[in-house]
């Protein structure tokens, strides 16, 4: 079989590089008035001489073929060209009459041309066309097909032409062409290569589609090893989006780390601080808008040092007015934090409306890698899960490096000793609880580019980030990296088999439980001062 | 769960103390099986946090009616021990009996005290917004369940023991106080007092003089001399003329375990507690 | 604390727990209640300066099962120092616990004719889930909403407390608690309305629930209930049981060093409150017409605990008056500057953590000490200094 192949696009080859010119007798159907003579044209054409045949079928397809007396001409604009030779006729004959086509011969059309890209120089049209013609594969196409991977070097693209090879084989009569084919498409991880061989295994009234038991078999197998690779492609692709959803916990989860895990204060205004952040992303947004309409795609980048601000700054002035006043006391810190929280969000309502703002994804967040074909890594994702490594980075190396960092695990371990060897605890105090909202500002940011920013969207959030906090183990930042990316990847596969609100209510659950047996979360200090 | 946790831990269970006798293989319930003249014996227990050893393979016995001095620098393990003792930490490893029969380290806090077994903090714990006639009266020593304290009502028999305590503890004059009103060295008495209300057989007292003048502290060495021979009492003291005028027997203890034991004249004459005190 | 005989039957001992002051005030109120309320509304002619409106009646009658709630919050946190961010989850119980029966009462009326309530027949069910049976049983459903929110305390309660969680972590697992559960009602699957929960209730006992003599009666009961829970709420307080559980409140390892367990303590007031919760949702349910899964939000079981901080915690009154301050600011201000509320509840759970400690009734009692000590300042300063 293989050799037949072989020797007919050989002479196939031999007959392209022979003419430099098409026969006019190959062309002259093109003006026939029956479809199917057309048709039957088209692919003889297409068959003899790809290279050539290209202008003319684009001629054919943009309706600017015509016969001039007895030769077909290419016309453009004013300036008409021999179909055969390609060469300007001159002067342009006056009497022309235009090729018409229906919808039929403008499909097969489209087919040729597509199979035809295929020996375009440029690598790109090339692969695109390979994947096109995928689409589209039958029978009519495989002396083409042969003929294009015989000449292709792509390892990428010659894959992709193996499969259109084989897809395009299924329908041959030869039982030993169609396993082959249904061999070759069994390596696909294309969800309609499976589309494409489920029918084969199947009966029609009460004979099977395909009457070869051993085509049916290998189809079988075939379809098995797709559906693992399917299988496998989707339980990847829920683990990204369960790590993507893990990032954005870590994030909203992070600035609640320092304020509650390493102070010890219960700010209830924390998902509101994460709106104050969403905010400064879409006010950025607009100023770029208004006065740099040329850089609007770099709004995001000037977002991140202004959304940590302005929640730094909230956080500072919640720290000063109210919450100092408040330490020791955490039950009515919960409370008037609350009180905070709803404060912020009316302000955000009397401000800017209490409809959700647009906020927009820069264009080089747009689109994502495909990694399969049914597995596609969005950008906006990618970077959001880089960005919260970049914040959780940053955040361990203020606290374990830098000056502030060294200040605020004294006076969480020993207020009145800190205070004593001249760490001036006060402004210790207001800076790291700054430091923590200006981290929910950075979440916020990253937020804007995923959820809906609105007045109410910090309420979503204050439950889960407590939840990462609590899991992970209160003054444990490695806890709350463990947990927040645990119960995003957890809650996603979850969601596979059960739906989102059920899954929500099971972790819920779940971490409920999980609190009463081990109360100090996932890494727990242990020790005589724990209880006291 | 084990079923026996469950049975532990239902204070519901409507007879107490033939509950824990069972488990603890009493002899006659609520009494306490003292055959062996010892009231509590401590075997190699190891309590460790985060690695780090607070007691080491700990081995003590207190004698019934002794009464008991311990001593030892910080992090000696003396309060980790009480909590050991009280239920409060669970040990590592070692046993834990009180009397000849009864495993502390299966009991929780409240059955131990119900055992008999009574604990004065290092830092006075009272109930502040309670007046010391209602702190005396809440631990004095009755059925501690719940539908009992909704339906108790004073009777007067309790009356006169709270006033004999009151008398003992020389509130008499504070009774209608809050506690949280108190000097220092009077909330020490009231949590003494407490301790006695509870008419506990073993009484664990972790610096009980701290905080108070020389007189006070004087009265209540002669308290705690005049307590000994009913009840058994392990004093936690640094205070070493506190410790001198008690004269009972002294234990050393130094990183977790028993360095010495013996009168304190001996104590003091052994070279390895003087290292240990003095430094190296 | 004079000694009396033991054997005082309950009852007696549970009337004695008012003073006669306090049973002066009880009989004032529910004379006005029960007797007042009525005639005002029923026999007074609408355009009587005395007459009161149904929008007052249903306004006041939501408020007195609102601080029942605040009696019932008051018990475990004033005396138990234990904040639960869950009431309203145990509110809400109760309501769409007796809210089944009015669904069921509504039969054949709704707007698809059917046995079924309505949103039944939209999701296409063909029969009554199986928790749904008997709740056409007026009594059944009663005893449902005493047991079934108790008993869900009484587990979570049980597991929690067995762990010792306490202070904030408690407070947020019971969020995280009735978070859950509000997710859960959210669903059309659950079986109770999903969104739109229960409503366009018709009847009760087989009488109209928009009647004014219904509402009259559901007005009496709560105001009832409210004397009730106040009534038992002071004994308990006042019992050897409400010393022990504001010592643990105070220092819960002496209590436990003591010889009390403090997990059935503890147990036994969260019970008892969620089931207070209860018996207020299922009074409210009839008189406001609507539940849903709303009254599940963080924000709801959030403001229980600002209308007891703001009455005064610790007191049982002082969680009476904070609930009627609070609700009736909140209907003023969503009728007259609905966009202000937020702004008022907001500072207003600010001032009352910073400022107020005791709540209203603590500034009261300052005040009249002030008031007092008026005129003899210096002899009373030179009093309190020697004592």
């Amino acid at each position: 079989m293989r050799t037949i192949g072989l020797l007919l696009c050989g002479w196939l080859l031999s007959a392209s590089l022979a003419q430099a010119a098409i026969d006019p007798a190959l062309l002259k159907p093109l003006a026939s008035d029956d479809s199917d003579t057309k048709i039957a044209a088209i692919t003889a054409l297409a068959q003899a001489a790809p290279a050539e045949a290209l202008p003319v079928l684009k001629a054919l397809a943009d309706d600017s073929l015509a016969v001039a007396g007895e030769r077909l001409v290419v016309v453009d604009g004013d300036r008409v060209f021999d179909a055969a030779t390609n060469a300007e006729i001159k002067p342009a004959p006056a009497a022309r009459e235009a090729i018409g086509i229906n919808n039929r011969v403008r499909r097969e059309l489209a087919a040729a041309l597509a199979a035809l890209r295929l020996f375009s120089d440029e690598r790109a049209v090339r692969w695109q066309a390979a994947q096109e013609v995928t689409l589209s594969a039958d029978a009519k196409m495989l002396p083409l097909l042969d003929k294009a991977l015989a000449a292709e070097a792509d390892p990428e693209i010659r894959t992709r032409l193996q499969l259109a090879h084989a897809q395009a084989s299924l329908g041959s009569a030869d039982a030993e062409v169609r396993l082959a084919a249904v061999r070759t498409l069994g390596e696909s991880s294309d969800p309609n290569v499976r589309q494409l061989l489920i029918p084969l295994t199947e009966k029609k009234g009460d004979n099977w589609v395909d009457p070869d038991s051993g085509v049916r078999a290998a189809a079988g197998t075939s379809i098995r090893s797709i559906e693992q690779r399917l299988a496998w492609a989707d339980n990847l692709g829920r683990a990204f989006t369960g790590l993507s959803l893990g990032s954005i916990l870590l994030l909203a989860a992070l600035g609640l780390a320092i304020t509650y895990g390493v102070m010890g204060v219960i700010n209830m205004a924390h998902g509101e601080l994460l709106m104050v952040g969403a905010y400064s992303a879409w006010a950025m947004q607009s100023v770029f808008r208004a006065y740099l309409p040329g850089s609007l795609d770099w709004y995001l980048l000037a977002a991140i040092p202004v959304g940590f601000l302005s929640a730094a700054l909230v956080g500072i002035l919640m720290e000063r007015i109210v919450i100092r006043h408040l330490y020791g006391r955490p039950l009515e810190t919960l409370l008037a934090t609350w009180g905070i929280s709803l404060f912020l969000m009316q302000a955000a309502r009397t401000l800017f409306g209490a409809q959700n703002v647009e906020v927009a994804n820069p264009v080089w967040m747009a689109g994502g890698i495909e990694v399969m074909p049914n597995l596609m890594l969005p950008w906006n994702r990618i970077i959001i899960v880089a960005f919260s490594i970049a914040v959780l980075v940053a955040m361990w190396a203020i606290l374990n490096l830098s000056r502030l960092g060294m200040f605020v695990r004294a006076v969480t371990q020993n207020r009145a000793m800190a205070g004593c060897v001249g760490v001036p605890t006060g402004r210790i105090d207001t800076l790291a609880f700054g430091l923590g909202a200006g981290i929910a500002g950075l979440g916020g940011v990253a937020l804007s580019q995923i959820a809906n920013v609105g007045p109410a969207m910090g309420q979503g959030y204050i439950v889960d980030s407590f939840m990462v906090v609590v899991l992970g183990g209160v003054g444990q930042l490695a806890g709350a990296v463990w947990a927040a990316l645990g119960l995003g990847v957890f809650t996603k596969f979850l969601e596979g088999w059960t739906g989102a609100v059920v899954a929500k209510i099971v972790v819920l659950v779940f971490i409920i439980i999980f609190i009463q047996k081990r109360p100090q979360g996932l890494f727990a200090l242990k020790g005589r001062f724990v209880e006291s | 769960m084990k079923p026996v946790d469950l049975l532990l831990e239902n204070d519901e269970n409507p007879d107490w103390d033939s509950g824990t006798a069972e488990l603890g293989h009493m002899l006659k319930p609520g009494e306490l099986d003292l055959s062996h003249k010892v009231i509590l014996y401590l075997e190699d227990i190891t309590v460790s946090f985060d690695g780090f050893r607070a007691l080491n393979k700990l081995s003590l016995t207190i004698d019934a009616g002794e009464l008991r001095c311990i001593i030892g620098p910080n992090g000696a393990g003396k309060t980790t021990m009480m909590d050991v003792i009280t239920g409060k930490t669970r040990p590592d490893e070692g046993t834990v009996f009180f009397g000849q029969t009864l495993d502390l380290t299966r009991l929780t806090e409240p059955e131990i005290a119900h055992a008999g077994i009574g604990r004065k903090f290092q830092k006075p714990t009272i109930f502040e917004n309670h007046t010391v006639f209602e702190n005396l009266e809440l631990a004095m020593k009755t059925d501690k369940r719940v539908w009992r304290s909704l339906m108790a009502m004073l009777d007067s028999a309790a009356g006169d023991r709270i006033a004999e305590t009151l008398q003992l503890i020389r509130l008499g004059a504070q009774a209608d106080r809050l506690a949280g009103l108190l000097s220092h060295g009077q909330k020490q008495w009231l949590e003494i007092g407490m301790l006695l209300m509870q008419e506990p057989k073993l009484l664990l007292l972790d610096e009980p003089v701290a905080g108070m003048t020389d007189e006070e502290t004087e009265r209540t060495g002669e308290l705690f001399i005049s307590l000994a021979g009913k009840h058994s009492l392990v004093v936690v003291e640094h205070d070493m003329a506190f410790v001198k005028q008690l004269g009972g027997r002294v234990t050393v203890l130094h990183e977790g375990s028993v360095l010495a034991e013996g009168a304190l004249e001996e104590v003091q004459g052994d070279a390895r507690v003087i290292e240990v005190y003095l430094g190296r | 604390m004079s000694p009396s005989p033991a054997r005082t039957p309950f009852i007696v001992r549970l009337g004695r727990s008012f003073n006669a002051r306090s049973w002066q005030m009880a009989g004032l109120f529910a004379a006005f209640a029960l007797i007042a309320v009525p005639v005002m509304h029923l026999v007074l002619p609408p355009d009587h300066p005395l007459y009161l409106s149904t929008y007052f009646i249903t306004l006041t009658g939501k408020i007195l099962c609102y601080a029942i709630v605040a009696v019932a919050m008051d018990l475990i946190w004033g005396y138990g120092g234990i904040l639960s961010l869950g009431h309203g989850l145990f509110f809400a119980l109760g309501g769409y616990t007796f809210g089944m029966y009015l669904m069921r009462q509504i039969g054949r009326d709704g707007s698809y004719q059917s046995d079924l309530p309505d949103f039944m027949v939209f999701l296409d069910w063909k029969e009554l889930p199986w928790f749904w049976a008997g709740s056409d049983n007026f009594l059944w459903v009663v005893l449902l909403v005493l047991v079934v929110p108790a008993l869900i305390a009484f587990i979570f309660g049980y597991f929690a407390f067995r762990s010792r969680i306490k202070g904030v972590y408690f407070s947020i697992i019971t969020q995280a608690l009735t978070y859950a559960a509000m997710l859960l009602f959210f669903r059309n699957e659950t079986g109770f309305g999903g969104n739109n929960g229960f409503t366009d209730f018709k009847r009760i006992l087989g009488y109209s629930i928009t009647a004014p003599e219904t509402r009259v009666v559901l007005f009496g009961l709560s105001a009832l209930a409210l004397i009730g829970t106040l009534l038992l709420a002071r004994f308990l307080v006042t019992s050897k049981y409400g010393r022990i559980l504001t010592a643990i409140r105070d220092a819960e390892s002496r209590v436990m060093f003591i010889g009390y367990n403090p997990l059935w303590y503890k147990l036994f007031v969260w019970t008892l409150s969620a089931m207070l919760c209860a018996i207020a949702g299922a009074l409210y349910v009839p008189q406001v017409g609507i539940i849903n899964p709303s009254e599940m939000s963080v924000g709801t079981s959030i403001e229980i605990a600002i209308w007891v901080a703001v009455g005064g915690r610790g007191t049982l009154i002082g969680a009476v008056i904070g609930a009627f301050v609070v609700n009736l600011a909140k209907s003023w201000f969503t009728v007259s500057f609905p966009e202000y509320w937020l702004f008022f509840l907001g500072t207003l759970f600010i001032v009352a953590t910073l400022y107020l400690p005791q709540g209203i009734v603590g500034l009261w009692v300052k005040l009249r000490q002030r008031a007092r000590r008026g005129g003899d300042d210096l002899a009373a300063e030179a009093k309190g200094a020697s004592a």
